[in-house]
């Protein structure tokens, strides 16, 4: 992949430099939902990673196969069996968690087939989606593009829903980072920020 | 039809190098029938062997000049920008040992008598078709292979390869296939071989000499095949409960579409296979078990392996199930191996494997284009 290719894919998904920077050279990396394989192949690309890649999607998988990354046909919903415990450095769920169903279940499943985890997903308290909210309509955005009636997403939540909902599993959230666009926002981040990514470990 | 091979010459390569079986039993000297389509690159990187299943052989894709209507048996997936490119790939395709299409096989002459070998032909294994592989790629100047590639018990000989010679193949593809069989899988098995042992006209295996065959056994072995090679849903669109007649006869006749399809796959099939080949190909896949020597470990067993891997399944596949492919995906993400699943979207049981269908060509395509990235410049 040219150094372009690198970039576009960095400008067009800001989460993807946020998730490689956690992540040290040569590490196991288990991708779920991982879409066309983008971010396996930004990851083998920039961080040698060796990466496995969960998608359901017939579309997807033609598309992981050409980007040249390893994807098992999979339901996330039906579990992990197929991965053994510890089995990966990372276990990364990008832009996936909403739409997951059994999602306290999945959680407890990344950190069981790996040592560490790394999630992203649109900020539902995103001051934009409140001002949606408040002018009674759900939000449409360039992170939530969808209408009410056929988004995926069943499961969206604030950086405060998600950290309460760490704290309930007992994942110890070890790194945060809250992106608007490419920009990193630290002030109010649950006000400014549309996008999340959390580093996350067993808790003790 | 400009995306055929068009027209194809079998070609007959002969091993005077004795072949030790896993049984134990020699062949002294044999053949084996191959043809090969499109150009083996100059660094000879560019190879693929198509691995058949049970009742395949060497006659993989294009047709012959005397006999324009024998489209090979994968002529779909084989050919001039077909997903397996023959623009891009060298790809040989043979007749295993003990076949019926002319490599040595139980209804060859065995030099030594004069006499078809029959029930003196050795059993033959997976394993000991790999071998005989290995030597054809000798012969033909392969070292390594770019992919090896197989459905079904085509599929097991592709997993050999990647564990008997780790160095001699980049990519394996088994689609439709398992790493060892199931108590059901056998039990089918052992039907239809019941089906031609019990069958008057088998002789024990040396019918060629009372000039008859076992026509009625192999040809309910055929049968009780087709059904498991099928899905029920299949079955019901296609016959559902039709009846040839309209009406019931009250009899043993045909009655039901389903029946005269069954006796005609059977009696087909029965005219031009081999009963003991049936028996050998059965045996073959019954005793598969790269885990069979290591404590029925597949983890411990493949992690010979040094190839990358694309697995592919069928959902209505219940000979095959994507639970059997998931068992190949297993050991292979155990021991960190390069691998892809995909499970197709398909109505048609096991026969899947064989038939178009736009998505498993994409898969098979986008997979193999990678690879002709990589060694076939």
């Amino acid at each position: 992949m040219s150094n372009d290719e690198i970039n576009r894919l960095a400008a067009e998904r800001p989460d993807f430099a946020a998730i490689a920077a956690w992540i040290p050279k040569g590490a196991s990396v288990l991708d779920l939902g991982c879409g066309d394989g983008s971010l396996l192949r930004y990851l083998k690309e920039t961080r040698s990673v060796k990466g496995y890649g969960v998608e359901i999607n017939d579309m997807d998988i033609v598309s992981c196969l050409v980007n040249g990354v390893n994807v098992i046909q999979n339901d996330l919903d039906s579990g992990l069996s197929d991965f053994e415990d510890n089995a990966f450095d990372f276990v990364i769920l990008s832009q996936t968690l909403q739409a997951t169903r059994h999602t306290e279940a999945l959680v407890k499943e990344m950190l069981r087939v790996g040592h560490e985890g790394i999630v992203s997903f649109p900020n539902f308290g995103h001051w934009q989606n409140r001002l949606h909210i408040l002018a009674g309509r759900m939000p449409v955005s360039r992170v939530l593009p969808y209408q009410w009636y056929d988004t995926p997403n069943v499961h969206l939540c604030t950086l405060h829903d998600f950290e309460a909902f760490s704290k309930r599993c007992a994942v110890n959230i070890t790194a945060r980072s809250v992106m608007m666009g490419e920009r990193e926002i630290r002030f109010l981040p649950n006000l400014l920020g549309s996008t999340a990514v959390y580093r996350f470990q067993r808790g003790i | 039809m400009s995306d055929s091979v068009g027209i194809v010459t079998a070609q007959c390569a002969r091993f005077d190098t004795p072949l030790t079986f896993r049984s134990g039993a020699v062949l002294p000297r044999y053949e084996l029938m191959y043809e090969t389509y499109g150009e083996l690159n100059a660094a000879r990187s560019n190879a693929i062997l198509i691995c058949h299943a049970l009742s395949g052989h060497h006659h993989v894709a294009g047709v012959y000049a005397d006999d324009a209507k024998n489209i090979g048996w994968w002529d779909n997936m084989v050919g001039p920008g077909k997903p397996i490119d023959t623009n891009k790939f060298f790809v040989v395709g043979l007749n295993n040992l003990g076949g019926c299409h002319g490599s040595t096989g139980p209804s060859s002459i065995d030099p030594a008598t004069g006499q078809p070998y029959g029930s003196s032909f050795p059993m033959v294994t997976v394993e000991d078709w790999v071998a005989s592989q290995a030597r054809l790629a000798d012969l033909l100047g392969i070292k390594r292979f770019a992919a090896v590639i197989g459905g079904s018990l085509g599929g097991m000989q592709a997993l050999q390869w990647s564990l008997a010679y780790p160095e001699r193949v980049a990519n394996v593809l088994a689609i439709a296939s398992a790493p060892r069989l199931t108590a059901q899988n056998i039990a089918f098995n052992d039907v239809a071989r019941n089906a031609i042992l019990t069958d008057p006209d088998f002789h024990g295996g040396n019918y060629y000499q009372h000039g008859v065959v076992p026509t009625r056994g192999l040809r309910l072995a055929r049968m009780l095949g087709h059904i498991t090679y099928l899905s029920d849903d299949v079955m019901a669109d296609k016959f559902g409960r039709e009846l040839r007649d309209g009406k019931y006869n009250y009899g043993y006749d045909v009655e039901f579409q389903i029946e005269s399809y069954l006796r005609y796959q059977g009696d087909k099939f029965a005219a031009y296979f081999d009963a003991n080949t049936y028996l050998l190909m059965t045996k073959a896949l019954d005793y598969f078990d790269p885990a069979h020597l290591s404590g029925g470990d597949l983890n411990q067993a493949f992690a010979r392996a040094q190839a990358d891997f694309l697995v592919v399944s069928f959902t209505t596949d219940w000979r095959f199930s994507p639970e059997r492919s998931r068992e190949i995906v297993q050991p292979l993400l155990h021991n960190r191996r390069n691998v892809s699943y995909a499970e197709i979207t398909s109505a048609h049981g096991h026969d899947s494997f064989l038939m178009p269908h736009a998505h498993y060509f994409d898969v098979v395509r986008a997979y193999l284009n990678n690879v002709a990235k990589e060694y076939a410049q």
